[in-house]
């Protein structure tokens, strides 16, 4: 069977895995593997090192997106805790580089599942509670691992933080920015590929399920409480990941960051790209951290002008201002998010000039 | 007086409805419903029943639905593309299909909220006439409407259209889920309604037996068109409705469904 | 012993003041299923508003309280309008988000105009309002709150049970295609919900403010706090709200009072967790009809 070079003009499938696969078309698969191609062979070489800074940024936050995106698009459980599982994820992965002296290739991952247990502990109220409910049980969570980071001070150092090795892999030291680079976004990639893949499986059609009528899920035979400690287990794994690599990154962590903000920011991430779209997560992460650092840009820039810094320093309430008005402006103007609007602008070219 | 009542008190005129821009789901639907009349539409799920009945009431709109074509009359007034809150104060009363209660609030409740239209107005009179059609309904009053059947939440529904003072109802299916017998005494107060309050009703339904009983008028739909359309008697005898809607077969006889294989005979008249 | 009595009594006054900034958004809630995350701004906006009425531009009290409660009911209604009319029809999490986004723009604003410092009201409650029980002293501002909080919880339950106004709004809640079916003017409930909401939560800002000071940052967590009292009385029970923040007033007091000032801040969510694993939907909520 030839694969279909272009998109046919109707539903002409004839098995199920042509309804399955991830690149409906050749076309679609080139696309990818050029973009990949370009992103890991050009785009570091061409950007300046604040601009790469901006990027590794950006994967950090697309990785923990991805992970929310499962729990909140795809199984339909909202969590305000994610910031708080980055944080342990961060914590996690310094602690167990220091004290236990894990090296960087088994911190991280090992952090990620140290972070999916207690995703799955925050997630066990997911088995009686539903909708709102949950969310503010989520927003528990989150206060308590805030307290638990900032109290346990035998652990975590508390207020104090944790200053972390320099992370190498197979004998490269990873400490500058183009090496993280490459460790960042090879993770996404594959951190991608898991996910889209994931929800291929019987576990993701699982989700989808449980997402669309849970009681219906049940009657059909699926345990919806495995499931949904499933997904909260995948996407704290995924907050854990980042969260570790984010500690590396910084090579210090304190528990300031790790806050209800952070956890929203996610939840903006996740929402502005597009619920339930995988590619929307990480349009969402492009988003969110390209719109903080360059409001940051505009502030910084009126502190320099002497005649402005007292204006400048105002600037940073306006910043926390702008911020929300974008998150505004974005649900008003589109709420089906990027990935909505990825799909129109190529449909457009697609079956342009008859709408319909 | 007979002039009167012959009256049109809605017509459509060659309406589509396009969803989200894309979706064409009415490719040019006209009907006529004399004032004071039972008219009854049939078809297939998925024929656009539905949709027209959301054209009339102005329910398309928080679907993105959009009528862009033709025009819908009622009473002398051109009401396409109008707001649903100015549509129902015309007197325009939908009922939703599959029974859609207010669960967590009383029956009482639920039947106060039928006086949306016109809440400044006293209401207690109308409860009672409620409460004549639906006897049932009053050992319920004080029932949360979530715990009641799926008989009494249909005449939840259709008593809290009635609360409305309605001129021109539409059903979208009051059979759906419902016990045979049930189905009947339903269709008997709708009957009942029509003839005492002089209501206007657009009937939609799958039970097309039981709806061309009552009605005097009946179109029959097709992916998005209107393929027949007659007086109900006249229907009835139609041979090509009465194999595909009453599941009665050409010779009189009630035909098993392995005979019928309508997914192959299934004519189009497209 | 004396000690106890009066961590009961500042809990409970505490605790009373977290209904009382509960009530607008159960309002909201009640009528659109919509948690509010700006409701701690909304509570900030309206303390704020009324510092610049009295200090500022040194109004009468009796004025100046009423011009507040106007304008946040005007505000109120803007935001609706202005804001979260386009989604009607939308899904929740959408909603919600926007009212996140809602949220830092006003926090943004208010710290851009009143800086993050922290400003007080002069003195206005007439010392007569005091109550002296024994050797316990009940300062005249808890004395005033507690008087609006039972009025207010009268005037809303009665609302919502007989008005029609109150009937629509909870029909819109339960099933809003239904409402807008019949003939409901859903954004109208809407609007007024929101005004309504604006209107209890100015109220409730200026009482927090005469008690804590005006400080964005603090009135604006207060907006948190709203989210374990409401749940642990039933996202949409209005009494509820008013019990949930007096059991969350005492549970701070207490701890902070017997075991540890830090522990004060989460044990809410600690309570709240175990709470919501025994009654899913807190105290007196309704539980989900759900029909398959």
């Amino acid at each position: 069977m030839k694969r279909l070079t272009f998109h046919p003009c109707g539903n002409y499938k004839e098995h199920y895995g042509q309804e399955l696969a991830i690149f409906e078309t050749d076309f679609g698969r080139m696309w990818a593997i050029i973009g990949i191609a370009l992103l890991f062979g050009a785009v570091p070489f061409i950007s300046s090192p604040y601009f790469l800074y901006v990027l590794n940024m950006t994967g950090i936050a697309a990785i923990a997106a991805l992970g929310l995106n499962i729990l909140i698009g795809f199984t339909g459980q909202i969590s305000l805790g994610h910031g708080a599982f980055f944080g342990v994820g961060a914590y996690a992965g310094a602690i167990l580089a220091t004290t236990v002296g894990l090296p960087f290739w088994a911190a991280v991952p090992a952090a990620g599942i140290v972070t999916a247990l207690v995703g799955m502990v925050f997630g066990i109220p997911s088995g009686r509670l539903k909708g709102l409910y949950l969310t503010i049980a989520t927003l528990a969570g989150q206060f308590i691992i805030e307290y638990i980071l900032v109290h346990w001070d035998s652990l975590t150092k508390g207020t104090m933080g944790i200053m972390l090795p320099a992370a190498s892999l197979f004998g490269f030291e990873v400490n500058t920015d183009l090496r993280f680079f490459y460790v960042i976004f090879v993770s996404l990639t594959c951190v991608t590929l898991v996910a889209s893949n994931l929800m291929r499986t019987r576990y993701g059609r699982a989700f989808i399920a449980i997402r669309d009528n849970d009681r219906a899920a049940e009657g059909m035979g699926i345990p919806i409480f495995f499931y949904k400690l499933l997904s909260f287990g995948i996407s704290s794994f995924y907050a854990g990941f980042a969260g570790a690599l984010w500690a590396y990154y910084m090579r210090a962590i304190s528990t300031e960051p790790f806050t209800l903000g952070l956890s929203v920011e996610y939840i903006a991430m996740v929402i502005i790209g597009g619920l339930g779209s995988i590619p929307g997560s990480i349009f969402g992460a492009v988003f969110i951290t390209g719109l903080n650092e360059s409001l940051r840009f505009v502030t910084d820039a009126m502190m320099n002008f002497p005649a402005l810094s007292g204006f400048g320093l105002n600037m940073a309430s306006l910043r926390e201002f702008a911020f929300g008005l974008a998150i505004v402006l974005f649900i008003l103007i589109e709420p089906k998010g990027l990935a909505e609007v990825w799909r129109i602008i190529r449909s457009t070219f697609r079956l342009w000039p008859f709408s319909y | 007086m007979e002039n009167v009542q012959n009256e049109t008190l809605l017509q459509i005129n060659n309406i589509s409805v396009v969803y989200s821009d894309v979706i064409q789901v009415l490719k040019g639907v006209s009907l006529k419903v004399p004032r004071g009349r039972i008219v009854s539409l049939l078809g297939s799920n998925g024929a656009g029943k539905t949709t027209t009945l959301k054209a009339i009431s102005g329910l398309l709109k928080p679907e993105n639905g959009k009528v862009t074509d033709g025009g819908i009359i009622y009473d002398g007034r051109n009401i396409q593309n109008q707001s649903t809150e100015e549509i129902t104060r015309l007197g325009i009363i939908q009922v939703l299909e599959g029974r859609q209660p207010f669960k967590y609030l009383t029956v009482e409740e639920n039947l106060k909220v039928g006086t949306a239209t016109r809440w400044t107005k006293p209401y207690k009179k109308d409860l009672e006439l409620v409460y004549h059609y639906f006897p049932s309904l009053t050992k319920r009053r004080k029932t949360l409407a979530g715990y009641c059947s799926g008989g009494e939440l249909q005449m939840v529904v259709m008593g809290r259209a009635l609360m409305a003072h309605p001129k021109l109802l539409l059903l979208d299916e009051p059979s759906l889920g419902l016990a045979p017998l049930v189905v009947k005494e339903i269709f008997r107060i709708i009957k009942l309604i029509n003839e005492e309050q002089g209501t206007t009703i657009v009937l939609v339904e799958q039970n097309a037996n039981m709806a061309l009983q009552i009605a005097t008028w009946a179109y029959v739909m097709e992916n998005g068109k209107i393929v027949m359309e007659g007086e109900a008697e006249t229907l009835k005898q139609n041979p090509d409705v009465k194999e595909f809607y009453l599941g009665v077969g050409a010779g009189g006889a009630t035909r098993s469904y392995r005979d019928v294989k309508s997914y192959k005979r299934r004519k189009r008249w497209l | 012993m004396e000690f106890f009595f009066q961590l009961l009594i500042n809990g409970l006054s505490i605790g009373l003041l977290y209904g009382l900034s509960a009530l607008g958004f159960v309002m909201i809630f009640k009528s659109s299923s919509v948690l509010n995350f700006a409701h701690g701004q909304l509570l900030a906006i309206g303390a704020f508003f009324f510092l610049v009425l009295v200090s500022w531009l040194e109004l009468p009290i009796f004025v100046a309280f009423l011009i507040t409660l106007a304008g946040s009911f005007v505000l109120g209604f803007a935001v609706e309008r202005i804001f979260l009319r386009p989604l009607i029809g939308e899904s929740l999490i959408f909603v919600i988000m926007l009212t996140v986004g809602l949220a830092s723009m006003f926090k943004g604003l208010l710290l851009f105009f009143f800086g993050g410092n922290l400003q007080t009201y002069p003195e206005f409650l007439p010392q007569s309002m005091a109550i002296q029980l024994g050797s316990i002293y009940i300062p005249p501002v808890y004395v005033a709150s507690s008087l609006m909080g039972g009025i207010f919880l009268l005037l809303f339950g009665l609302f919502f049970k007989y008005s029609p106004q109150g009937i629509f709004m909870r029909s819109v809640a339960d099933n809003q295609t239904a409402a807008m079916s019949l003939g409901v003017h859903v954004k109208k409930v809407f609007a007024l919900s929101w005004a309504i909401a604006a209107l209890v939560a100015s109220m409730s800002g200026i009482v927090l403010g005469i008690i804590n000071g005006i400080n964005v940052h603090e009135i604006s967590s207060i907006g948190l706090k709203v989210f374990p009292v409401v749940i642990l009385g039933g996202l949409d029970s209005i009494g509820g709200a008013i019990i949930g923040g007096i059991i969350i007033g005492l549970l701070e007091t207490f701890t902070s009072g017997y075991i540890s000032p830090s522990l004060r801040d989460v044990i809410p969510y600690i309570v709240l967790v175990v709470i919501l694993l025994i009654k899913p939907y807190g105290l007196f909520g309704l539980a989900e009809i759900e029909r398959v």
